[in-house]
């Protein structure tokens, strides 16, 4: 039996379809079945992120309304063996799946999956009650700003009343300069605040909007350091004890000699 | 330029962060009494239990309910006494 992790933020645009992708693709690395679901039902994303948009023939609706078998509408990457996607429709709406269909969904595919990666859409009303109802655990998503940290703050709450406790924070597009200036929140705060567990922090990184761009998760780029932050995600969600990364500003030597030339 | 200026004089001004952090506390303060219709009377019901440890309240006529200004946020309750226990609790 494979587990089912769901990634959800309340507030749009802070990263969870590119961390859904991300760490769907490093467990596929690391050798493990995973399927990605994209629960973003009517503004589907992650099949473009994915670069997998032009391979969908049946999506997650044709599933629950059994227009077609499970298997059919499951998307293999052909980049990496062991990673699935199943992409939600585009032309229904959120209501159009409940949250038991999403319930025996789930527990379908972690027959078969080692891990079931499901891409929440932004906001609580209905399609964030489907997202989460078949999930064993949630990861959620934030970025050090008060929008962001209010709305995981709403979420934790709706996820406690849903009797999934213990989520874990990921905290998206820390810039270390910034917090070292004193002009970001850094992640003890955030943590504090919330008083949740950390997953990882993910340090700003224009690798992201690049792999984007190309549709090829960062997470596969030997040098990208978001790449390494989601690597490092990857190995803690299978119970590796992984210290949290470093967050160097610019400060090596080449840094400085620079810093000579310029002034 | 201005922010040089304040520094040579000694005065920094908040650091951009400590005001975000500042907003965010006061902003969860309401977001999580509001997440549940049931958190003020399970917080009501608690001081009653304690407060009756000490004195005889008025539980129907009890208030309690979160006020705010600009700046920070404060539980007031306004609990009718009837009469104080005697000899419970004496300090020693």
């Amino acid at each position: 039996m494979g587990e089912v992790i769901v990634v959800t933020s309340g507030k749009g645009g802070v990263g969870k379809t590119t961390t859904t992708a991300n760490i769907g693709t490093g467990f596929a690395l690391l050798g493990k079945k995973v399927v990605l679901v994209d629960a973003d039902i009517g503004l589907r994303n992650l099949d473009v992120v994915m670069g997998l948009d032009n391979r969908i023939v049946y999506d997650l609706v044709d599933v629950t309304e059994g227009n077609c078998r499970l298997k059919q509408a499951l998307i293999r990457d052909k980049r990496y063996e062991t990673l699935y996607l199943l992409p939600a429709a585009q032309t229904r709406d959120k209501n159009a799946v409940n949250p038991e269909q999403m319930k025996e969904l789930c527990k379908e595919l972690a027959q078969d999956f080692d891990y079931v990666i499901i891409d929440c859409p932004a906001g609580i009303e209905q399609g964030f009650k489907n997202a989460i109802a078949g999930a064993d655990r949630a990861v959620i998503v934030t970025t050090p700003e008060v929008s962001a940290v209010r709305d995981a703050d709403r979420i934790i709450g709706l996820l406690e009343s849903e009797g999934k406790s213990n989520p874990k924070l990921i905290v998206n597009r820390i810039r270390p300069k910034m917090v070292k200036k004193g002009d970001m929140m850094d992640i003890d705060d955030i943590i504090d605040i919330l008083a949740v567990d950390l997953l990882g922090i993910i340090p700003e990184d224009e690798y992201i909007v690049i792999s984007t761009n190309r549709g090829e998760p960062a997470v596969a780029n030997p040098v990208s350091i978001a790449s390494t932050a989601y690597k490092n995600i990857v190995r803690r969600l299978t119970g590796e004890n992984v210290p949290l990364m470093t967050l160097e500003t610019d400060d090596g030597f080449f840094a400085r000699i620079k810093k000579i030339f310029r002034f | 330029m201005f922010e040089l200026i304040l520094k040579l004089f000694g005065k920094e001004p908040a650091s951009s962060k400590d005001i975000a952090k500042e907003r965010l506390r006061l902003v969860l303060v309401h977001d999580r009494v509001n997440v549940s219709p049931q958190f003020m009377e399970v917080l009501k019901d608690d001081m009653i239990r304690v407060i009756s440890n000490y004195m005889e309240i008025n539980e129907k006529e009890m208030e309690v309910s979160l006020t705010n200004n600009k700046s920070s946020v404060a539980l007031v309750a306004n609990i009718p006494v009837n009469r104080m226990k005697r000899g419970v609790y004496t300090q020693e």
